[in-house]
């Protein structure tokens, strides 16, 4: 083998850090996932911009508890870069706090945005701006559910002592999955309560 | 005499696309004629380049070559090479594409909008499978729906509105312009002009259902005064003095068919159905499917779905000599 | 004698071996790699080569399917006023027809190829995800078998494969079809979405030491490209599938005008996906002919940087001409003018592909094999598909030709002529290494040329039936439009092309049993699959190979690069399923790979979804229910970290 490609020297084995075969899977599941949120931002748009009338129907959402999900969510990435942090330095007692925080921060949101569902007066089946809302934030929230679910699973798995400084891949990984479900809130939050504020 | 003569200067184009009614191979009219030059120029383009690459091909598969040491031999001792090819092709391919580009952009402004104001609008309403105008008067007395066969002045722009009841359809008459689909919420507008008189075909142009193969209708273009007659007629009520023996007759189809159908000056005034008011003086039944006889009409009215098998007309439950009167009375609609 | 590993251990230096030298590398490699005998074995493989033959065989069973439904089509549209078929069972047929061959052949049948020949062309063992390789293809089956469940349930779906909303909607079609195709899709689209992850990974990540990004073969890069493309496209169109469900449904109102809905947002999600598709389902078949034509012009292929580029742009370029699809629906002009425009350009890169493949022959050697016959026919029914769309892209010419027969000329010819003749050209091409045997020429040439006179005799006319004026989609059509005679000739042509078929067919079958047997390049062709035995073993590579040029086998006869390919001595890598890991630009090799072995994880993660996409439609929510918590389940139990893939913090011991 040419020097320049390979001298020899010891190669990893297995999931090698950041750049893990799953590492870049979840890359593209990313880049997926966030098609699916443009397509469903532009079909908002797309909508409101051939809608004759309000855009929305009812006038900008009330802002409150989506600030509130917003600060929640962002935290969760904040104590979730943390954690890994954590892992990566073999602290795996930073990694379960950041990983319990995370979860807990979810949970929040989830809550915030259930009560905030049903103050709608509007339903799903009410008109086009009802079905787009619920359905754009249904799924973002359907990726939050399942982002706990990765980082329970996480939690579980950092008890049972699966990772250290060297084997930590799969938390980078969820890790990874968690700040694009926060970014995408962001993206959704700016459509919804923000875009109407501007026109 | 009028009639005949019209009819021989109607045979003359019809005659040239009488075999071939929908190809849009030869257009009559401002809105379809810039798109047919481009047409022809873009298809001369694309022959060419078949051909062309056709002969490359072959050219280059029998070329003679010398003959190799061995079937092991490669023909050339480096990996590159051959790259002019790809740069003189796609050099002309590039010149050609954007010269076509720019007629078609020229082309696309040339058919947008007629050159002067259009003095006639329809309205034309889609609906599974049939196609209802609306001839537009600033006289609201004077508006009139006369489905299926539509008549337009010749030399003159005619703006087309289109709404659809239903699904999505699609409003062409090949000859004379290209296709605008139809879609319920909005209304899509197009125009037309005939340069010739004639009878051009259209048909549905997306699919929109079960019958959509029978979707059909006619563009008649007249001369201008011919047209003029041609609205006062369609505008009148239909004939308040009825023969003894048709009485009977239309008694029977306001009582069968005025759910659905409206006979103006009758008690008929359905709105689901075509406008029958004056039934006689189209050339066609069905959207333009069978030609306009009684004997087909007799048979369109006892069992439509067997004609049209998922058509909105139902298969009608009459006695024959009701039926008979029936199709009698309709003969008198001109 | 495998290496034991320590707790700690997390680097090794891999062993350099030659197998020519120790006899005792083959038969430990394949008890490491072979797939135990057997039902069990069957359904738990992660093979590639084993998944890609699955792939093979199933997308052409629906290709024969299509054709069958084709052909019933035909029949009725030979004469006018023909009553062979309903006017409701012809809808069906043309529907399923279409939704048979854009999205249970056309791009399984690359998947395929791509699963099998992916590995063995850049030096690896195995695809980055073996199982998820597996489960794609259990997807695909299941979400076939779905769409094919509206047969006999009553009522196939009868809106054409693009299905257009109102006509799709409850209102105009109550009937459970719609769902089976909508919820249906979305299954599918799970399929297409994890086979793309598994191959842009790959790509990244599994390439022999030195297959640097510009020595792939154009196969990779048509793949790569079309699973990128796949990757942003498919989510348009699971989204108004599920967006039209749930209007059909559960009463939302995307599409409806009543509830504020836009018909025309049906149409924009479609063809954001239905364009890019269209070019997922050729770039790779383009690849084919790209990576075959040389071996059979005796060169290497001309302009291969150019080629690549070419395709890239082409899947870019097709993410922004959707809207050429919706030229008759009222959109504003300026907003026609640009998606014209953009149609124009995106022909340019496939002009260099043309040229590619021309200079390629003129300058070589032809060598007039089946497989070759099938690569040159191509080229010619490439530019006439080309050009038909060339002259769809103007707008004005376009409001004619939309809807018509044209566009069915069109359409076949660049879904047949550049997705199937590659595709045949293909199976002759690389039947060895699926096989171990090859094809008969004989009969392959005679198969050849029925499909190419008959797909010609069958298909040309239709360009003329669109200019005469006969709309798509018609069930029937009257007597003195002109239309008859040209209809007669395509049903004709459609049946020749169809015994073409037929008997490209017999061969495969015929020589897949009673070929010659093939060594490891009977055709002297220049990549790295052909440096295994035909078929290859379970392992691919007794030693990972070292790439030094585009053209490994070809390197003695080809001058100007230095360093030397080799396949005879490189990385043994045998301590379990393991293959390289490299860099993503030029492949430096930088981890071992440790691979998971054959699990029933996919097949049961398939099922499981399948089951909740049929509680879904049949709205039971306690099935749905079920089925999805077991799946949660399957799903937790597939990603749990395994020691011995290097997930965890220990390594544990291999057994030698």
């Amino acid at each position: 083998m040419p020097e320049a490609l390979y001298r020899g020297e010891p190669l990893p084995v297995g999931s090698k850090g950041r750049l893990s075969s799953g590492w870049w899977g979840m890359i593209t599941v990313i880049g997926t996932e966030a098609s699916l949120f443009a397509y469903l931002l532009f079909s908002y748009f797309y909508v409101g911009a051939q809608t004759v009338g309000p855009w929305p129907p009812g006038g900008a959402p009330a802002l409150g508890l989506a600030i509130g999900g917003s600060v929640l969510l962002i935290l969760g990435s904040v104590t979730m870069w943390w954690g890994e942090k954590g892992v990566r330095a073999g602290k795996n007692g930073q990694l379960l706090f950041g990983l319990g925080a995370s979860i807990l921060l979810a949970i929040g949101f989830v809550v915030l945005e259930g009560i905030e569902w049903s103050h709608k007066s509007f339903s799903l089946m009410s008109n086009a701006y009802g079905s787009l809302y619920f359905t754009i934030t249904g799924f973002h929230l359907l990726h939050v559910i399942v982002g706990a679910l990765m980082l329970t699973m996480l939690f579980v798995w950092t008890l049972l002592g699966y990772f250290g400084v060297r084997r930590h891949s799969t938390v980078s990984i969820a890790v990874l999955y968690w700040h694009f479900v926060t970014i995408v809130w962001v993206a959704v939050f700016l459509t919804f309560y923000i875009a109407p504020r501007l026109t | 005499m009028r009639r005949l003569s019209l009819a021989v200067a109607l045979a003359l184009p019809i005659a040239a696309s009488a075999a071939t009614p929908m190809s849009y191979l030869r257009t009559f009219g401002p809105a379809g004629d810039p798109g047919t030059a481009l047409g022809y120029g873009l298809g001369i383009v694309s022959i060419v380049v078949m051909v062309v690459v056709t002969v490359l091909v072959l050219a280059g598969i029998y070329r003679k070559r010398p003959r190799p040491a061995s079937a092991r031999e490669l023909t050339v001792s480096r990996d590159e090479g051959g790259l002019p090819w790809i740069y003189i092709g796609v050099g002309v391919s590039t010149l050609v594409l954007i010269a076509c580009a720019v007629w078609t952009m020229l082309t696309v402004a040339a058919v947008a909008m007629p050159a002067h104001a259009a003095g006639l609008t329809l309205q034309v309403n889609a609906a599974q499978w049939w196609w209802n105008v609306r001839y537009r008067n600033a006289e609201p007395l004077q508006v009139f729906d006369a489905p299926n066969e539509i008549h337009i002045p010749v030399g003159r722009p005619v703006r087309i509105e289109l709404t659809s009841s239903d699904v999505i359809h699609s409003f062409w008459i090949p000859q004379l312009a290209g296709k605008m689909d139809v879609i319920p919420g909005q209304t899509n507008v197009t125009w037309l002009q005939a340069d010739r008189p004639g009878v051009y075909r259209g048909q549905c142009g997306e699919y929109c259902g079960v019958q959509h193969a029978h979707m059909s209708m006619y563009v008649v273009a007249d001369a201008p005064e011919d047209y003029a007659a041609w609205a006062a007629r369609q505008r009148a009520p239909a004939s308040s003095t009825v023969a003894a023996a048709l009485v009977g007759g239309q008694q029977a189809f306001v009582r069968n068919c005025g759910a659905c159908h409206a006979v103006r000056g009758t008690g008929a005034g359905g709105i689901l159905g075509p406008d029958l008011t004056h039934l006689k003086s189209r050339r066609t039944i069905a959207a333009g499917m069978l030609p306009n006889t009684p004997g087909n009409l007799s048979a369109w009215i006892a069992n439509a779905q067997a004609l049209k098998p998922g058509c909105r007309m139902p298969t009608m439950a009459l006695s024959g000599p009701e039926l008979s009167a029936i199709v009698a009375y309709l003969d008198t609609l001109h | 004698m495998a290496a034991v590993l320590t707790g700690t251990d997390a680097l090794r230096v891999p062993v350099i071996a030659r197998p020519a030298d120790d006899a005792s590398i083959a038969p430990r490699l394949d008890r490491i790699w072979e797939t135990r005998k057997g039902l069990l074995g069957t359904l738990s493989s992660v093979d590639h080569k084993t998944i890609g033959k699955r792939y093979l065989v199933t997308a052409f069973l629906f290709l024969l399917i299509g054709g069958l439904e084709a052909a019933v089509m035909r029949a009725q549209l030979a004469r006018p006023n023909e009553t062979l078929l309903s006017p409701e069972q012809y809808n069906q047929l043309f529907t399923m027809h279409g939704v048979t061959m854009i999205f249970l052949y056309a791009l399984p049948v690359l998947s395929g190829f791509s699963n099998f020949l992916w590995p063995l062309m850049l030096g690896s063992r195995d695809m980055a995800f073996p199982r998820l390789n597996a489960f794609s293809y259990w997807l695909f089956l299941l979400a076939g078998i779905f769409l094919y469940v509206s047969f006999p349930i009553g009522r196939a779906p009868d809106a054409g494969w693009f299905n257009y909303v109102p006509y799709s909607s409850l209102q105009y079609n109550p009937g459970i079809n719609i769902d089976v195709y909508a919820l249906g899709m979305v299954l599918l689209g799970l399929s297409t979405t994890v086979g793309s992850i598994n191959f842009v990974v790959t790509l990244i990540r599994t390439r022999a030491p030195g297959m640097s990004i510009n020595r792939v073969p154009i196969l990779v890069w048509g793949t790569l490209t079309a699973s990128v493309g796949n990757l942003f496209a498919v989510p348009a169109v699971s989204l108004a599938f599920l967006m039209l469900w749930m209007d059909r449904r559960f009463g939302s109102h995307f599409f409806d005008v009543a509830g504020g809905g836009q018909p025309l947002l049906w149409q924009h999600l479609f063809w954001m996906f239905g364009h890019p598709w269209v070019y997922a389902v050729v770039l790779p078949a383009m690849g084919i002919v790209s990576d075959g034509l040389p071996t059979f012009c005796r060169r290497p292929l001309v302009g291969y940087t150019a080629v690549a580029l070419a395709t890239v742009t082409t899947m870019v370029l097709g993410f922004g001409v959707w809207v050429h699809h919706m030229f008759a629906t009222g959109l504003p002009p300026i907003s026609l003018s640009f998606f014209s425009a953009a149609s124009f350009v995106i022909v340019i890169p496939s002009a260099v592909a043309v040229f590619a493949w021309i200079a390629t022959i003129w300058t070589g050697r032809p060598q007039f094999t089946t497989p070759f016959l099938f690569f040159a026919g191509f080229i010619v029914v490439f530019v006439i598909g080309g050009v038909s769309g060339f002259m769809t892209a103007a707008v004005p010419v376009d409001t004619q030709l939309t809807d018509t027969y044209f566009v069915v000329a069109h359409l076949h010819y660049v879904l047949i002529g550049i997705n199937v003749f590659p595709v045949a050209g293909g199976i002759h091409y690389w039947f060895p290494k699926f096989t171990g045997r090859m094809m008969g020429e004989r009969l392959g040439k005679w198969s050849f040329w029925i499909m190419f006179i008959g797909f010609n005799l069958g298909f040309f006319p239709m360009h003329i039936a669109g200019l005469l004026g006969m709309p798509r989609r018609i069930y029937t059509y009257p007597s003195g439009l002109g239309w008859d005679s040209v209809n007669l000739v395509i049903s004709i042509g459609a049946y020749v092309f169809a015994l073409g078929v037929l008997l490209f067919v017999i061969n495969v079958w015929r020589s897949a049993r009673h070929g010659a047997r093939a060594g490891e390049n009977p055709w002297d062709a220049p990549s790295l699959e052909w440096a295994t035995p035909s078929p290859p073993p379970a392992y691919n590579f007794a030693v990972i190979p070292t790439v030094a040029s585009r053209y490994p086998l070809w390197e003695d006869r080809l001058t100007g690069h230095q360093g030397h390919s080799s396949t005879s001595q490189g990385m043994l890598l045998d301590n379990g399923r393991e293959t390289i890991g490299t860099s993503a630009l030029d492949a430096v090799p930088d981890v071992i790979l440790r691979m998971p072995g054959d699990s029933f994880a996919p097949l049961l993660l398939s099922i499981a979804l399948a089951i909740a996409f049929a509680g879904m439609l049949i709205h039971s929510w306690w099935l749905f229910g079920i089925a999805a918590f077991i799946s949660a389940i399957a799903s937790i139990a597939w990603l749990w970290p395994e020691a011995r893939l290097g997930q965890t913090t220990e390594i544990v011991r291999d057994r030698a």
